[in-house]
């Protein structure tokens, strides 16, 4: 059974990058998908990706993450831009969506770059093996 | 306390006698993009040494590697920087992809674990650089997360970067899907297997340096 859970931006608003990494972690270990309202920032990705290194045993494998951003800054005309600045100044990075899964179930995730496909793992066969 | 005085007379010496204006360039990337080949290349081409064993199986370089004192001289310039090889950064790392390879178990777990470090190291080195080439897979999709992932953190810390698209010898290397995935960046579509486009390399390597010394 696939299980996804959903984490709203207020979830992780008030932790520290550090804290914020480990809350998500927690559940990806959990064997849950994450599917995370907004984006983790640039140097708050590397710390996940540290942490899981870390974490890496025979049970765990490591994660797969994709954000999706909703219309980015580049193909936005000037005041798009200043827009979305000032959004993200008052409310945080929490436009777009992130999902973060286990590695031991989610094979792959395909952006293009405004669509998202998840292809999981054949878990049964895997466990047969 | 014996320790504690070499290391300062380590550092003492080494900044009176570093050359001002030496910079330290990092290749950074996902595993298997290139990065040795690349960097077996320009050693090769300026000191007449290789740095590094390459392979065909992922996470062949688990270890940081450097190399000192490179000088590329073109057209009476110069241009002098220690290399900084990096292993390839993952989101994961599965010992059975190494038994498919045809790895033995106990050398494949080993070799995992010392992936897994060598993705956190590469990660800790990324604060002492002065500036990084991006070694891309150009025969692979770029939008990765490990790609965007590392691009974004350069980009955090204002780290110069140039962006290389590699195996331009091989069939399904697509330059220009590159180029479309990291738009404000130049991309250079190189062989560093075939020596193919390095001097246009080496000749960015030089705006490159401009770059690093601003920052610095």
């Amino acid at each position: 059974m696939l299980t996804l859970q959903y984490v709203p931006y207020t979830d992780i608003e008030r932790l520290t990058s550090e804290a914020r990494v480990e809350h998500l972690l927690t559940i990806v270990k959990e064997e849950k998908i994450i599917l995370l309202e907004g984006k983790l920032r640039a140097e708050e990705e590397a710390v996940l990706i540290k942490r899981t290194m870390e974490e890496i045993s025979a049970s765990f494998k490591g994660i797969e993450i994709s954000p999706l951003d909703v219309g980015s800054k580049h193909d936005q005309a000037f005041f798009q831009r200043l827009k979305t600045m000032l959004y993200d100044f008052l409310l945080g990075n929490r436009r777009g969506l992130t999902i973060i899964g286990p590695a031991t179930i989610v094979k792959e995730i395909r952006k293009d770059p405004d669509k998202i496909q998840l292809l999981t793992q054949d878990v049964k066969h895997k466990r047969k093996r | 306390m014996i320790n504690v005085f070499k290391r300062f007379l380590n550092r003492f010496f080494k900044d009176l006698f570093q050359e001002k204006g030496q910079v330290k360039l990092g290749l950074y990337g996902p595993p298997n993009g290139g990065k040795t080949t690349l960097a077996n290349k320009i050693c090769m081409d300026w000191l007449g040494e290789e740095m590094g064993r390459a392979s065909k199986i992922a996470h062949e370089t688990r270890e940081v590697q450097i190399k000192e004192q490179i000088t590329i001289k073109r057209d009476k310039k110069e241009l002098t920087f220690s290399l900084v090889d990096t292993p390839g950064i993952a989101t994961k790392i599965d010992y059975e992809e190494f038994i498919k390879a045809g790895m033995k178990s106990t050398e494949a777990k080993g070799r995992a674990k010392e992936a897994t470090k060598g993705v956190i190291d590469a990660i800790k080195w990324l604060d002492d650089m002065d500036a990084v080439i991006v070694v891309l897979d150009g025969t692979k999709d770029p939008y990765t997360q490990v790609n965007i992932t590392i691009i974004g953190n350069l980009e955090a810390r204002k780290i110069p970067v140039l962006l290389v698209a590699n195996k331009s010898d091989l069939k399904k290397f697509d330059l220009k899907h590159v180029q479309a995935a990291f738009p404000q960046y130049d991309v250079i579509g190189i062989s560093a297997k075939l020596g193919n486009s390095l001097n246009e390399l080496y000749e960015k390597l030089f705006e490159l340096r401009k770059k690093a010394l601003k920052r610095k």
